[in-house]
This record gives structure tokens, sequence and C-alpha cells, in this order.
């Protein structure tokens, strides 16, 4: 084999492994669109957390501005402890709320910000104090009846005093 | 007339069989000599002792002077410049052409400039008639010319000692006087040693200053070409007319033929 | 009772010999770092093996992962329109890909095509004596012959896995958007949504890497330790193939699990 025929085709190859490490990266994953990789930390308690996992999106007005980094059980305030890390290009009021929301119907949860407009920003490591935490499908279920009943109720009391 | 390779009192054995059994051997400076045997007899490892590829039990075995045994990797292969080693079928390197073949050694462990190596390499081709096959790769080689292309590569640095691991083996009677005379005109125009294994007992005869016969690991004789072709020593007259029957029995050692058939005395 | 212990000493047997060839290909890679130096002064030893062993793959890598992927598209489609989420087919086809198939999918094809390769011809080179004449020539073996082509293959194939990846999911981008009609734009986007690049392709190419040593530090053990005989070269060959892909599989268990877990 040729060396410089050997050399071109090893050449070829690298650049083709090459090409589709970048394709992996920026089309396929999330390299590009998660800006500077420079993040910083948010906190938020929640009285529930329903199916949110590390990693999940954290999203404002729709667009994607960080990523979970943990959730833990606060041993100290019987709640959840959410930290986030936010791409540190965008930055947040200090009455800024946070919610779980499901994309869909039955889809992966992620928490929803939205902005406030107090003047002054959010630090590293600063907490949102906010929260609304997940729904829980029984508890909805649970309130909707619980609601209906009082209305049946209610009209049917009208019914009789009319 | 000093000794190149100087072998005393060495034992070889793997295991608890013992495969050479305190064989002395001496190769005196710029001669040839052949070492003989039969198959299987130990004379291959006798050889690859002397390149240092195995270690002695014990005893010992000097080339140019200093001493095989207990050598480490290092030194051993400091030594190894200075002997060339042709296989038994050329052992080409079947990924390079036959110029990177004979080049390989200069451009492991010379500095050379390319166009130094390339015209050695050629020299070297043209000593064993095979300057034309440069471009060739060894899988498209007869027997014969791989076996003399080996020959260049083993000569390629110049050694003192060449090793020749049976060269005649396989060979039409044709290729198998180029190979004898070359060996001789190596020896001789570079002024070197060689040891040549090898159980082709006609055309070494022809060539070699001295010989010395291996049987299960012993030194059973040795003398120059015309002491051994007058020789009435019985295993030797055997080797050399080929004879079928002699001290070295046609038949391997068996029970009686009437038991292994199961025939009963009635 | 006899027959009940020697069964049980016919596994013990078993076990001890597949630990002591796990132990000695261990030694052999350490030797083989040992002695790599060479190669990274004449880089141009491991650029032709580079060439054999990936350069060569090539073929069967981008076939392969075309295929894979069309019918993870495919299949994902199927199951996933049930739901009514037929657009979440391209996380799908870029997750398994990039986390799972992708590396050791391709593990296994490199192990079959340019492991066994490897194994053929160090073994074929020690049957034909070139491996002793080298010595010989004071060259050590390892050096000239068996470094070379461990990093040869263990460069060559994370690029064949990304490679892989890439065409799979290509495969799956040309079965569900081109043929089943799935938006395009919802394709990419989720799927860049979903797929980390930290978590998801960088730990995929940790894997095949990982997998790349193993299967090489197999493969020239098993040239290097084969008898120099015709079926102790084939039985090595053979024996690189099986023992590659148990290993890739077993270190693709222990990988996940690191992985998922988290480093730290």
């Amino acid at each position: 084999m040729n060396r410089s025929v050997l050399n071109f085709w090893v050449g070829l190859f690298v650049l083709m492994g090459f090409f589709s490490f970048l394709t992996l990266a920026f089309k396929v994953g999330n390299l590009g669109s998660e800006g500077s990789g420079h993040t910083y930390t948010l906190l938020a308690h929640f009285n529930n957390i329903g199916q949110l996992k590390e990693r999940a999106p954290v999203r404002s007005a729709g667009v994607l501005v960080g990523r979970v980094k943990s959730v833990r059980f606060d041993p100290v305030h019987y709640n959840a402890l959410v930290k986030m890390d936010i791409d540190s290009q965008y930055h947040f009021p200090l009455d800024t709320s946070a919610a779980v929301l499901t994309s869909g119907i039955l889809g992966e949860q992620y928490i929803g910000l939205d902005a406030g407009g107090d003047d002054k920003m959010l630090k590293d490591g600063g907490e949102i104090k906010l929260v609304q935490g997940a729904m829980v499908l029984e508890q909805l279920i649970g309130q909707f009846l619980y609601n209906k009943a009082q209305d049946t109720t209610a009209d049917s009391k009208g019914g009789k005093q009319k | 007339m000093t000794n190149l390779v100087e072998i005393s009192q060495l034992n070889f054995g793997y295991g608890e069989s013992l495969v050479l059994k305190g064989v002395n051997l001496t190769v005196p400076k710029g001669s040839l000599v052949a070492i003989m045997g039969l198959s299987g007899c130990g004379k291959t490892t006798l050889l690859r002792l002397m390149g240092g590829q195995l270690q002695a039990r014990d005893g010992s075995v000097r080339v140019a002077g200093k001493e095989l045994n207990h050598m480490n990797q290092r030194e051993l292969y400091g030594m190894r410049r200075q002997i060339g080693m042709m296989f038994q079928f050329g052992a080409l390197f079947t990924d390079l052409s036959v110029f990177d073949n004979v080049a390989f050694q200069m451009r492991e462990h010379t500095n050379l400039p390319e166009n130094i190596i390339h015209d050695l390499t050629l020299m070297k081709l043209n000593a064993v008639g095979l300057r034309g096959v440069h471009a060739m790769m060894p899988s498209e080689l007869s027997g014969g010319m791989a076996r003399r292309v080996a020959m260049a590569r083993a000569t390629a640095l110049d050694p003192q000692l060449i090793l020749y691991d049976e060269p005649f083996t396989g060979l039409d009677p044709i290729s198998m006087g180029v190979i004898g005379r070359l060996v001789r005109r190596l020896n001789d125009a570079l002024g070197a040693t060689s040891v040549l294994v090898t159980h082709d007992i006609q055309e070494s005869m022809r060539i070699v200053d001295y010989i010395y016969f291996v049987s299960d690991g012993v030194i059973v004789a040795q003398g120059t070409p015309d002491e051994i072709r007058q020789s009435t020593w019985p295993f030797v007259h055997q080797f050399v007319w080929g004879e079928a029957d002699g001290p070295m029995p046609f038949h391997y050692p068996a029970p009686a033929m009437r038991a292994d058939l199961g025939l009963q005395e009635v | 009772m006899e027959a009940v212990l020697r069964g049980i000493r016919l596994v013990g047997d078993r076990t001890l010999r597949i630990v002591e060839r796990i132990g000695a290909t261990a030694v052999f890679l350490a030797v083989t770092l040992m002695y790599s130096g060479t190669s990274l002064q004449r880089f141009g030893l491991v650029i032709r093996e580079v060439f054999y062993a990936g350069v060569q793959s090539l073929i069967i890598i981008l076939v392969s992962g075309l295929f894979v992927g069309m019918v993870l598209g495919l299949q994902g489609y199927e199951t996933l329109q049930n739901y009514g989420s037929a657009q979440s087919v391209g996380v799908l086809v870029a997750l398994s890909l990039a986390r799972e198939l992708g590396p050791v999918v391709s593990a296994l094809l490199f192990a079959s095509r340019a492991g066994s390769a490897i194994t053929a011809e160090i073994g074929l080179m020690k049957a034909t004596e070139q491996l002793s004449a080298m010595e010989m020539m004071a060259v050590n073996p390892m050096a000239r012959v068996v470094a070379p082509r461990f990093w040869g293959g263990v460069l060559s194939l994370p690029l064949l896995a990304m490679l892989f990846s890439t065409l799979g999911i290509i495969g799956g981008y040309l079965v569900a958007v081109v043929i089943l009609g799935v938006d395009s734009g919802a394709f990419w986007s989720q799927m860049q949504a979903a797929v980390d690049f930290r978590h998801d392709i960088l730990n995929g190419i940790i894997k095949s890497l990982v997998f790349g040593v193993a299967v090489c530090a197999i493969a020239t053990f098993e040239g290097y330790e084969a008898p120099p005989t015709a079926e102790g070269v084939s039985g090595a060959t053979t024996r690189t193939v099986v023992s590659s892909s148990l290993a890739i599989l077993a270190l693709d268990l222990l990988l996940t699990a690191f992985m998922m877990k988290g480093w730290d």
C-alpha cells in the first residue's frame, strides 16, 4: 500500500470522525443550544416535585435557560430542595416565581421560571421564594370531585329554596 | 585462530527432560560450521542458544568472548546487532516489501539518510542476485528467492556471526546449490563466521569447513567433510549414505508385533 | 455424589482459567503500554494500523449504522404513535444510539472485523517466525508490532462509533421524517432538548474508548500467545471474537451503571 494513498484514507477517516463528532455535539446534542456552558446555581424549595428528575430542563417563556442539578429531600423543612444550573447569560429578578410543570399531558416535567419586576437580580446560590409544586393527579381529581359535590349541594339547596 | 563461538558443558531442557546434554562446541573465526542431525535432535535449539533466544540451564555460551547466559534484554539486543540469522523459511515480514525487509535493520538501528539506505539495500540485494525484485512483496517470491532475500536481510548490518536455520529445507536442487554457494560466498566476502543447522548432508559437505553431528542432545561425531565421508562410525555412515536402517532404527520402539495385533500364543 | 463433585470441580477449574486469562491479558496490556514509546515517536506506524483497523471497517460500520437507525426509527414510530408522540422518535433513536447501540454495536463489529484480523496477523507472524526474526534483529516485537496495532485500534474505534451513531440518526431521520412524515423541526428540536452532550454523547465516546482498549488488548494478546500452528491461530481468532464480545457487554453494564449513578 502506497504511503500517500494510506495517509489520504486515514486523513479522510479522521475528518469523517471529527465531522460526526461535531454533528453529534451540535445537531443531535445540546452543546450549541446550551450557550456558553458557564452556569450559576439557583435554589428552590417545593412542597412536591412530582416526577421531576435531575437534568430536567428549566425553561422561561418556553426557552431552555438551564437544567436541574439536583433534587434532595430537605430534612429541616420537610420538603424538596431543587438546585438548578442556570446559563450565566440569563439573569432573573429577585421576585421570580418557579413552578413544576408538565410538557403535554404525559410529557416530561420541567421547571418554569416566571420573571418578576424587581430591580435586584438573583445571584449565584440565591433562592427563588415564590414556588408552586407539581400538580398531583389524585389531588386534582379529589379537589374536582369535592368542588363538584359542593356545587351540586349548593344547587339542590338553591332549588329547594325556590 | 580464535574461536568466535565457544560452548562448553551446556545443558538445556524444558521441565524435567533435557534436550541438550553436556554439549561442547567451538566455531573458529571465519569458518563455516554445520550442525547436523535428525529432526528433533536439538540442533535448532543449539542455534537459538547461540542467538540468545533461549537461555541455557547451565554451562556457558560465549559469542565473541561475551557470555550470553544471564544477559539482560538490553545487553542481548546489543549483542544481536553482531549476529544475523536466517530462519527456516526466510521469515520475511509479509507486510513489508522486499526492499523494506532488507532495509529494516538499517532503519531501526542506524540514523543513515534514506539515500544511503537505498544504495546499501540495493547492494545487499545485488549480492544475492535479486536487485530486480526489490519492489515486490514477499508473497510474490518463490521459496528459493525468499530465502535469498532473507540472507540479504540477515547480512544487512555486516554481522560477525551468521546463523542459518535449515536453509535448504524444501528447495529444488538448483535453488539448493545457489543457496549453498551464497552461504559460502557471503561468509568469505564479509569476513564473517557462519553456523549452519541442516540435515542436508550432501549440500553442506560441499561448502562447510567442519561438521558436528548431534543425536539425542549429545554431540556424537565431528570432523571435516573428508573425515566424515571416510568415517566408519555406524551412525555417521548411516546418515551420510542415507540408509534406512542402522543404529537409528527404522521402527520406533514398540511392543512385539504379535502382542499389538492381539495374536495370542496358543 | 461423585458426579456432583466433579461438576463443581469443573466449574472451579473453568473459573480459575478465565480469571487467569483476564489477568494475563491485563499484564500483557501493561507491557504493551510500557513499550508504546516507539509508536508515539514514529506515528507513521500507528497511522498504518489506523488504516487497517479503522478505514477497512468503515463500510460495515456505516452500513450497519444506517440500517440500525432505520429499524429504530420504524419501531419507535410504531410504538410512539400509539401514545400520540411520534415526534419523539428522534429522541428515541438518538438516545439509544448515542448511549448504547453506537458504542456497543460498533465495538462488536470492530471486534469481529478488525480484532480478529489483528489476532490472525500477529499469530501468523509468530507462526512464520517473523516475530523471532525481529527479536534476532534486536527489535522488540512488542514495540514494533504489538503497540502500533493496539494504538491504531484504540484510536479507530471511537471514530467508528461516532460515525455509527451519526449514520444511525440519519437512518432514523430518513425513515421517520422522509418516509413516515414526522415533522422535521419537531424531530430535531425534541432530540436536541433531550440529548445532553456530556451525559449522552461524551459518555458514549468514553464507552467506545474503553471498549477499544479491551478489544485491542484481547486481540493482540491472543495473537501474541497463539500456538504457532494453523489450528492455534484459527483458535486464537475465534477466542478473540468471543472474549471481546463478552468483555464489551460486561464492561457496558459496568460503565452504564457508573454513568447513571454519576462519577462523582
